[in-house]
């Protein structure tokens, strides 16, 4: 069972703080616990920072799922940026076309349940990562 | 707010982070302690992040960048207050903050830093 609750721009660097908060009130209602909460607020610090950086700037939708009795907490941030060329060498830490430290994709990976990335040059990348309780 | 007050004691200065920063605020408060570190002559910086609830890769470089540009200005950093979930999350994030001095708390941060200035 999903339920879309809100799309979120990702336009400034007010809007990632916006974001990060948005996705705590979330993460406390769903019940996950702080390591987790903690985990998931940071991961997705790391991917809205990706999409405004190297997107030039999205949407980052939320999403509430339930499982049985587990809860859950989707989020998709999307951009029509440039794309990723080689997705192999963007998903190796420390590797960064950026001024940034290569961390955020394999970072934020380590930290979700639930990781998955779509991308194709020239059209834009969407990523979305899901968190359990 | 776009600036985090940096209060100054003795040979000290103290930065205690309680709001959650967005990018300017985190370059403005690099700028802010780099200017003060040479205004007053200081010789230590103790950065208090226990209201944190996150520190992002960008965080995390903001703060090996403050204790790498006071270690070139002659002063010492320790940043304290940690909380746990930060830190498990910082290290399975690969962030290891190399170069820069933590303690628990305040106090035990102080001590750090009066016993690293008797030397």
């Amino acid at each position: 069972m999903t339920n879309v609750a809100l799309v979120l721009p990702i336009q400034s660097s007010e809007d990632i703080v916006i974001a990060r908060q948005k996705v705590r009130e979330l993460a406390i209602k769903a019940g996950f616990n702080v390591v987790n909460q903690t985990k998931f607020i940071t991961a997705a610090s790391e991917l809205a920072r990706n999409t405004l950086d190297y997107g030039g700037g999205g949407y980052l939708t939320f999403e509430e799922l339930i499982n049985g009795n587990k809860k859950g907490l989707k989020l998709v941030f999307e951009d029509q940026g440039p794309g990723i060329d080689n997705i192999q060498l963007a998903m190796t830490d420390g590797y960064t076309t950026g001024k940034g430290l290569g961390l955020g994709l394999t970072g934020a990976k380590r930290l979700v349940n639930e990781f998955d990335l779509w991308t194709e040059v020239g059209k834009g990348t969407r990523i979305s990562i899901i968190q359990w309780t | 707010m776009d600036r985090i007050p940096i209060l100054k004691m003795g040979e000290h200065l103290l930065v205690t982070i309680q709001v959650d920063m967005h990018d300017q605020i985190a370059l403005n408060l690099q700028d802010d302690l780099t200017n003060q570190i040479a205004k007053y002559k200081a010789k230590a910086v103790l950065i208090d992040i226990s209201a944190l609830e996150i520190v992002d890769s960008f965080i995390g470089r903001m703060i090996s960048n403050i204790a790498g540009l006071s270690r070139i200005l002659d002063a010492q950093t320790v940043v304290v207050g940690m909380r746990p979930a930060v830190a498990i999350t910082l290290v399975e994030l690969g962030l290891t903050l190399d170069g820069v001095r933590t303690a628990l708390n305040v106090e035990k941060g102080l001590d750090i830093l009066r016993t690293a200035l008797k030397r």
